[in-house]
């Protein structure tokens, strides 16, 4: 079993100054390839400090996380840009998509920061158009952010986290801002995409749409207190 | 290569998202870079007038004259007081430098004596000037009729006049002067050519007054010589006044430029042995050359002071980009975030923001130097604006008003591409500050910001 990511003993502490916050008390987890994680928990719980951390958004204070074979939890800023650009897609609650920019344009973001910086060739802009198509966005390539409706603008987001063949794809609460249709929806992409082998690890608190992933971790005051698995989709 | 182009892309993609903002943030550079140009061209156009005039002496010409001595110097000539005032150069200091001075080509004497001149019923007050051939050369006079005095003049002492235009039309009007017989101070002189309308030399540097050589004679100095003697006597309301004086100027027409200026110090030096001339102090040397130096320097100050004043407009226009950067920066810190978590490198952002400043100001620049290449016309109009309305509304002042519409902006090419460089440099540097600040931004907060 091959391993996309995994955390050894992560810690990772915020100083307020006059107290300290341990957001991970030493959290350890193994993503194989083509898993399907949920981590969930109520506010507080840490499961954002870990998807900041896995998203090399942010360091930890100690411990490793493993992401391709690279221990990338203590690398400086810009090699975590490149860890960002290179290995994860982010598909985020409230979308995150640039507002002077088309559809495809969006989509097309992450190549514009690779490294060596290449310029965008025809064969990679028509990836980009086939990856819109893909997530059903055929005749919306041109449009921009605020002329799609919300579960449009996720799935813009979800080609765009796809641009770069990460190595995981990263999504914190991906249907939090849709109704219950649109959820359906996005959620039968993301299943298509991890039975395609994309490795995917979803925040969420939701209990419906945790049902969609192979396991989940429930976490607790900076721990993951237990793990269940359950059918997936 | 396609990374720049990216980038620019990118800049003009953000800036044209709000046409208005960028336009008017823009408008501080152009008129920064606009005054600048238009500044500078003032002074430049203003410090060329001043060496036109300059020139118009010729630089390697050495004019010496005679200047009336104070009252006190002149009067008490060795216990003989005499109501005859005694001064100026003489035919001796000619002949001294005529033979001495070796670095010279021509030596020129010249006496001018303002006198009445008659033609049947019409007179005039004219300058009688006893001059040589070369006085035409030197001095940039150009005939529209007739020919001017030659040496054979000045060996025969023939009776002959060279008339300014002036004089020519006020004295003659539309009849023919050549041929024609002139009556100035008491001797008739027969009219052989007229010389052209030319502008007054201005005066320069103090110890030369202005010259119209509108209202001329020209006569051989030494038939003017013979027939007037050196006595000027000058009879006016029961008072008279004589002075004696051999020679108004004397040019000195140096060779080489190089020379010109040793020369004037051994010019001085030599006159100054005749101890005469060392009690009245009664003669003056003008070198053109050394105003031209001055001329020179003057520019500089001016164009250093005009600029400077410019150049602060330039200052606030960065001002106004860098504070319109720093509300895009807050406005777009979402979209910071967005980059950021995507891949983006702090140095990609603070390449975008940068960009986005350079360009602003760039094309602030372009417009602003096309503007000011327009500063002669421009000027123009406010010329004609200000004559209209200014100065012949009321009680202008009309020899500002001349000095005014005389002047005339001539742009300093090696402005345009230093305004345009400087805004260049100022978009630069009022960018630093909010790219470094849009690229601190840590993803995780800018991405929360609503």
């Amino acid at each position: 079993m091959k391993l996309a990511a995994s955390l050894h003993n992560l810690h990772k502490y915020y100083d307020l100054g006059s107290v300290v916050v341990k957001a991970l008390r030493g959290v350890s987890a193994e993503f194989p390839r083509g898993d399907f994680v949920a981590i969930m928990g109520s506010s507080g719980s840490g499961k954002s400090t870990m998807l900041n951390v896995l998203g090399g958004l942010d360091r930890a204070t100690h411990g490793q996380y493993i992401l391709g074979g690279y221990d990338v939890a203590h690398l400086g800023d810009d090699d975590l840009s490149r860890i960002r650009n290179q290995m994860i897609g982010f598909i985020f609650q409230s979308y995150n998509l640039i507002p002077q920019y088309t559809a495809l344009e969006n989509i097309e973001v992450p190549l514009h920061y690779r490294p060596g910086y290449p310029a965008i060739g025809a064969a990679e802009h028509n990836r980009c158009i086939d990856l819109g198509v893909m997530v059903g966005l055929g005749d919306r390539l041109d449009h921009r952010p605020y002329q799609l409706s919300g579960g449009q603008q996720q799935r813009v987001a979800i080609a765009r986290a796809l641009v770069n063949d990460p190595a995981i794809i990263l999504a914190d609460e991906p249907t939090g801002n849709l109704d219950s249709t649109t959820e359906e929806e996005i959620m039968a992409i993301l299943d298509r995409l991890n039975r395609q082998g994309r490795t995917i690890i979803m925040v969420t608190h939701e209990t419906a749409v945790s049902m969609h992933a192979k396991r989940r971790l429930h976490m607790k005051d900076g721990l993951i207190e237990r793990e269940d698995t359950g059918p997936s989709t | 290569m396609s990374r720049l182009i990216r980038t620019i892309q990118l800049a003009l993609k953000s800036l044209l998202l709000h046409k208005l903002r960028s336009g008017l943030t823009m408008l501080g550079i152009v008129f920064g870079v606009f005054s600048v140009i238009a500044m500078l061209a003032i002074g430049e156009g203003a410090s060329q007038q001043a060496q036109d005039q300059v020139l118009e002496l010729g630089a390697l010409n050495i004019i010496i004259r005679s200047v009336k001595p104070p009252e006190d110097s002149g009067q008490s000539g060795g216990g003989n007081r005499s109501r005859v005032l005694s001064y100026g150069l003489k035919w001796t200091d000619f002949y001294l430098l005529d033979k001495t001075i070796k670095t010279k080509s021509k030596a020129i004497p010249v006496r001018e004596i303002v006198q009445e001149a008659r033609h049947l019923h019409r007179s005039l007050n004219v300058r009688l000037v006893g001059c040589t051939p070369e006085y035409m050369e030197v001095n940039h006079l150009k005939l529209s009729q007739g020919r001017f005095l030659t040496d054979e003049d000045q060996r025969q002492l023939t009776n002959y006049a060279v008339i300014a235009h002036e004089t020519a039309q006020e004295l003659y009007g539309i009849e023919d002067p050549v041929g024609s017989s002139i009556l100035v101070g008491g001797t008739s002189y027969q009219i052989i050519g007229v010389t052209r309308p030319r502008t007054a030399s201005a005066a320069v540097g103090g110890s030369l007054s202005g010259q119209d050589y509108n209202k001329d004679v020209y006569v051989p100095l030494e038939t003017l010589r013979s027939r007037m003697k050196d006595l000027v006597i000058r009879v006016s309301a029961g008072s008279f006044s004589a002075e004696e004086f051999q020679l108004n100027q004397i040019t000195l027409l140096i060779r080489k430029r190089e020379d010109v200026i040793p020369t004037s110090e051994v010019v001085r030096e030599s006159l100054l042995l005749d101890p005469d001339h060392v009690r009245k102090k009664d003669f003056a040397v003008v070198v053109p050359l050394e105003l031209l130096k001055q001329a020179d320097q003057l520019r500089w100050i001016f164009n250093i002071v005009l600029g400077s004043i410019a150049a602060i407009s330039l200052v606030v226009g960065g001002i106004g980009i860098m504070n319109i950067m720093l509300a895009s920066v807050t406005e777009r810190t979402r979209e910071i975030g967005i980059r950021r978590a995507l891949g983006a490198r702090q140095i990609d952002i603070i390449q975008q923001f940068l960009m986005e400043t350079v360009v602003l100001s760039g094309i602030g620049g372009i417009v602003g130097v096309l503007l000011g290449l327009s500063t002669p016309y421009a000027f123009g109009g406010i010329q004609w604006f200000v004559e209209v309305f200014v100065f012949e509304a009321g009680s202008g002042n009309s020899e500002l008003a001349h000095i005014f519409s005389d002047m005339k902006p001539k742009i300093a090419y090696w402005s345009l591409p230093v305004a345009f460089g400087i805004s260049v440099f100022i978009g630069i540097v009022s960018g630093l500050y909010p790219a470094f600040a849009a690229a601190k931004l840590d993803p995780i907060e800018a991405l929360r910001h609503e």
